[in-house]
């Protein structure tokens, strides 16, 4: 049996992305990385969703649908956060985490 | 017949490899922009998987929106960003590091336990429609028409709040 037409390495692949989201987001000191580990959780979690839709369920469209709307939420959330590092830039100077303690700008 | 699926395995393994590769490059780079193309190494690798798959639509759309979009996003945020040596400075380093590695290897080890001493999987009986652009659209339209319909006031509510968070203050002290 191919490995590429199984459920298992396809969980593996994605959890391998979460492992790395989850690290990138630990070991990167700047929102920008944070935002890019973030895509790569996002992406795990709808590549999990197109396994399950392929070898699982029995209306192949839920899992297509369910991958772009988290493509949907990922593009929202990105441009938020970009907004967001221009205006903790404009204020601080600089774009450390560590400088985000209150909410008021 | 068999040699194409011999080559279409030897893709599948090319395609796992630039997806962790990209994922490595992203998370170790010591410069932003060289995360942001690890990033897009992986995207790339990921929508390959979908067209593994069975989804070549879902593939097109990642690379469309994933690549095309985010990426471009992010890199217009790297410009406002931190010079390379003050971003290698602050990431972690000595003891934090190695406790961030141990913590991500054992979440790793417990979800590939889980994934292998999972609960069997019961491939579902009967399918309805199948696979094509076509039938998503249906669904899309008919079936899931909330989800399509929550995703455009997302998409719209999300435009709105980053034109209003960007732009605020340019006039001085006008917000």
């Amino acid at each position: 049996m191919m490995i590429s037409a199984n459920l298992n390495t396809y969980l593996i692949i994605a959890a391998v992305l979460l492992i790395i989201g989850l690290y990138g987001m630990i070991q990167h000191r700047s929102l920008i990385g944070m935002l890019i580990s973030s895509e790569f959780i996002l992406n795990g979690a709808a590549l999990n969703f197109m396994a399950f839709n392929r070898f699982v369920a029995p209306n192949p469209a839920v899992g297509q649908i369910y991958a772009l709307f988290i493509m949907g939420i990922a593009a929202a959330e990105a441009a938020i956060v970009v907004s967001i590092i221009i205006a903790v830039y404009r204020k601080y100077q600089n774009e450390d985490p560590e400088n985000l303690q209150d909410m008021k700008m | 017949m068999i040699v194409f699926e011999y080559i279409a395995e030897a893709l599948f393994y090319a395609l796992v490899c630039l997806t962790f590769t990209g994922g490595i490059v992203a998370v170790r780079a010591k410069m932003l922009m060289h995360a942001v193309l690890g990033l897009a190494a992986t995207l790339f690798g990921v929508a390959g998987l979908y067209f593994h798959l069975g989804s070549p639509f879902l593939a097109m759309m990642q690379i469309l929106i994933y690549v095309g979009a985010v990426c471009i996003i992010i890199v217009l945020g790297v410009m406002l960003g931190n010079t390379p040596d003050q971003l290698a400075a602050k990431n972690l380093t000595g003891r934090n590091l190695l406790l961030a590695l141990l913590a991500c290897f054992t979440a790793f080890i417990s979800l590939f336990a889980a994934v292998i001493s999972r609960t069997e999987f019961t491939s579902a009986t009967e399918h309805v429609g199948d696979m094509s652009i076509e039938f998503v659209g249906e669904s899309l339209l008919l079936q899931y028409c909330l989800a399509f319909e929550l995703i455009s006031v997302i998409l719209l509510t999300a435009i709105l709040g980053a034109i209003i968070l960007a732009r605020g203050g340019r006039e001085g002290k006008t917000s």
